[in-house]
């Protein structure tokens, strides 16, 4: 019989304590995958954030740092800087990378660090019960915009992949959703090239996944997905907003 | 007069809810009041629990180390806070979902199928007024009207039509230990 | 006056509205949530400002701005993020600006935990940041005390141009007890002539700084500080004492773990020891008179904290070597059951 749905290597085969319907772990699988088809998966360093995925040092296979919320960018960067030989990678929320952490990552763009920034995406602060993200729909309710988020007041979502393309730094900069097979295809896609970049020293790339958090959507978890295909694609339109030129 | 209560069982149970109509109710009363969610390792292992401590006079600390009374709506509770428990201490026991009964002879164990008559009511939910009233009907720590009152005053306005059951629910629940 | 069972943290937030609270500046952490979100939903319908900033760092500048305009500040949060408004809190001392912080604490170092602690003790108490400074800190025990003593943070931050610290933990955070938000006269309090509001009409224009290139310059207004702190030390120690009154033997405690104590305490007292409890209510000035009161009679004091011994070092500054001073104490989120603290005391009484 064939084993059609293995662990990859790059994963420690331990259960995640994520919701049901979270994405995170499937966005852990897909940059396992990659890793292992790379075969980088020794000379890899992770940067953990500080948000739900806080524990990724617990379940990727592969050296791990956990970094203060939103200086994940940062710590990659003397990671990198101390050994530029291996791959680093940061894996963040929206809370951290586009809140408490924009200047730590709009500098390591504009720098063009030579690491690879997987953003996970999901309008929300998941691991402090659904506060205000900065990715926030206008008029989502959440904890902290219990109103719904009202621009005269919180103002606008940011949309960190068309802000970072203004920058030079960046290599490759690429949202995905996380909603059905072939978008979760394309996501993995993305992140292999990513990855590719960094191999090829060509500097900073960013992976942003519009990723369900059903828990404090207060949604079962197919309507979750239904929520991210509807309604966040519309705001973060998915795509590739930058890339090397062919040649 | 000073009564130590952990209230404990799945989360869903209604337990932080129960343990807030027993404090407010004891307030109106006139007595002095603590309530306390789980905290610390006690939330590990899937139960949720919460101290309640009444008292006629300002109260110590509101973290109970060893209560008067324990209500458990499931087993893991029962497992962990019975040891707890007073010589002299009453258990308060949700029957339909332990089939054990604690290994102590030193205290009172008052066994309901509080979710049986809550399904019996028409709704599972009210398991916790059920458990409630067999406290109070035990203890006479707060008067049943008292209650009511409080119940309703947590009810939000859109709940309101939840009332009649839990009134009932409180009843049958003080009904059983008079039986 | 009605009563009403409410969680410390929205004790604390509508206290704070009551008390002519503007504005709120805050980032989300776990576990002063409730705190926020209070704010959140009551700050629009009262006239107020709630708003969620990028980071601690961006919350604690929006209140220097905000104190600065001269209104009612205050920004909330827990010990990771306490640490990141350390620099904010230097410049607000500098400046002297008026304000209200609330530090629910949480076990650390680092990322820690999510636990009571009460670890920032140093960090509060010593100034954590850079530069000659203090700011006042109050350590409420009961829901009620947090809700008088958060009136009590913004007159006294008002009445001595100081960041005002309000130190509490994840227990009185989510702990609900019955508080009665009592009418308070209005305290007499200097006018907020300083306040950077655009000079309508006003001659001189108005600055708030803490730049003093001089060095002649910045030992003067740090002098001028220094008068400041030590007329705070002088009037605004406070503090309770249980028990004390034919006590030989007293427990140190302050916070949710003055509760703890306070059940050791009473144990003890069953027990036929003759112990009693000092509970600081500021933690800086940190209350030296209570020492002063009960040690004639004292013969040894046990200190009790949430962390590995921080106030203890205040107990020793204040015994100053009259009585032995012993210490027990659980870190990293874990609190002691007042069992534990009886047979401490029974200790102390074996040791002296
Ligand atoms: C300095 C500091 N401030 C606040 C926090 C509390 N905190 C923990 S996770 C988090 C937000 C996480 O949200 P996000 O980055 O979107 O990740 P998610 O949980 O949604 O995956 C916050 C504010 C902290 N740990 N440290
Ligand atoms: S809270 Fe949301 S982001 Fe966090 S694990 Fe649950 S579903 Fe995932
Ligand atoms: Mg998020």
């Amino acid at each position: 019989m064939k084993v059609v749905f293995e662990r990859p290597k790059s994963l420690q085969p331990t259960k995640t304590h994520y919701c049901p319907g979270c994405g995170h772990g499937v966005i852990h699988r897909l940059v396992a995958e990659v890793m292992d088809e790379l075969g980088i998966q020794d000379k890899t360093i992770g940067v953990a954030p500080v948000g739900c995925a806080v524990l990724a040092y617990n379940y990727f296979d592969c050296d791990m740092q956990q970094a203060a919320h939103g200086r994940a960018p940062a710590v990659a960067t003397g990671i990198k800087r101390a050994l530029p030989d291996r791959v680093v990678f940061t894996y963040q929320g929206d809370g951290d990378l586009a809140a408490i952490g924009t200047a730590e990552i709009v500098h390591a763009a504009a720098r063009g660090e030579n690491i690879t920034v997987i953003f996970v995406n999901n309008a929300i602060y998941g691991m402090t019960g659904g506060q205000m993200a900065p990715t926030t729909l206008v008029g989502q309710k959440t904890e902290t915009s219990p109103y719904g988020r009202d621009p005269q007041m919180a103002g606008y979502p940011i949309r960190v992949c068309e802000m970072l393309a203004t920058l030079d730094g960046p290599s490759f900069l690429a949202r995905a959703e996380l909603t059905d097979v072939k978008n979760i295809n394309k996501a993995k896609s993305y992140i292999k090239k990513a990855f590719e970049m960094q191999l090829s020293g060509k500097g900073f790339s960013l992976v942003e996944i519009l990723s369900p958090c059903p828990t404090n959507w207060g949604m079962k978890p197919k309507d979750a997905v239904d929520w991210v295909k509807n309604e966040m694609v519309k705001v973060f339109p998915p795509g590739v907003f930058k890339e090397p030129k062919e040649g | 007069m000073k009564m130590e209560i952990i209230m404990a069982g799945f989360g869903g149970q209604g337990i932080m809810l129960m343990g807030e109509i027993l404090a407010h109710s004891a307030m109106l009363e006139g007595r002095e009041v603590s309530w306390i969610p789980s905290y610390g390792p006690e939330m590990r292992g899937g139960t949720a629990n919460c101290m309640v401590v009444i008292s006629d006079k300002r109260i110590p600390s509101p973290i109970i180390s060893s209560p008067d009374v324990l209500v458990a709506m499931n087993k893991p509770s029962m497992e962990k806070f019975t040891p707890m428990v007073k010589s002299g201490g009453i258990v308060i026991l949700n029957k339909a979902l332990i089939d054990e009964r604690p290994a102590r002879d030193n205290i009172k164990v008052i066994e309901v199928d509080a979710t049986g008559i809550a399904d019996e009511l028409g709704n599972m939910r009210v398991a916790n007024m059920v458990a409630l009233g067999v406290l109070i009907g035990e203890t006479g720590i707060v008067k049943p009207e008292t209650v009511i009152k409080s119940i309703d005053y947590f009810l939000p306005a859109h709940r309101k039509n939840m009332m009649e059951i839990n009134e009932k629910a409180l009843k049958r629940g003080i009904a059983e230990v008079q039986k | 006056m009605e009563k009403v069972l409410m969680k410390g943290n929205e004790a604390l937030a509508e206290a704070a509205i009551r008390a002519g609270c503007k504005c709120f500046f805050g980032y989300p952490i776990t576990p002063q949530s409730e705190l926020p979100a209070y704010l959140a939903r009551e700050m629009p319908k009262r006239g107020g400002v709630f708003l969620q900033a990028e980071s601690e760092v961006a919350a604690i500048n929006m209140v220097y701005g905000a104190a600065g305009a001269g209104v009612r500040v205050m920004t909330s949060s827990s010990s990771p993020g306490i640490s990141l408004k350390q620099e904010g809190i230097s410049y607000l001392c500098g400046a002297e600006l008026p304000c209200v912080i609330v530090n629910i604490m949480r076990g650390g170092p680092g990322l820690g935990d999510i636990q009571p602690a009460q670890s920032d003790y140093f960090q509060a108490t010593r100034g954590g940041g850079h530069g000659d400074y203090r700011t006042i800190v109050l350590a409420p025990s009961s829901v009620q005390e947090l809700v008088d003593l958060v009136y009590d943070a913004f007159d006294l931050a008002d009445m001595y141009r100081n960041p005002v610290l309000i130190l509490g933990d994840g227990i009185l955070g989510q702990m609900m007890e019955p508080v009665v938000f009592k009418e308070r006269p209005a305290r007499q309090l200097p006018p907020k002539d300083w306040a950077t509001t655009g000079k309508m009409g006003r001659q001189k224009t108005n600055v708030i700084n803490s730049l003093y290139l001089d060095p002649v310059k910045l030992e003067e207004h740090n002098l001028k500080l220094f008068k400041k702190y030590q007329e705070i030390e002088a009037k605004e120690q406070r503090y309770e004492i249980l028990n004390g009154d034919d006590a030989e033997y007293f427990v140190v405690a302050y916070g949710i773990c003055a509760r703890i104590a306070h059940a050791a305490v009473e144990m003890a007292r069953e027990d036929g020891i003759k112990v009693g409890l000092i509970r600081p209510i500021t933690l800086w000035p940190y209350p030296k008179k209570a020492f002063e009161e009960v040690l004639p009679k004292a013969k040894a004091f046990l200190t009790v904290e949430l962390s590995l011994g921080q106030m203890v070092e205040d107990v020793k500054l204040s015994v100053e070597g009259r009585a032995p001073v012993y210490f027990y104490g659980r870190t990293g989120g874990m609190v002691p059951t007042a069992e534990e603290i009886f047979e401490e005391i029974k200790k102390m009484r074996g040791l002296s």
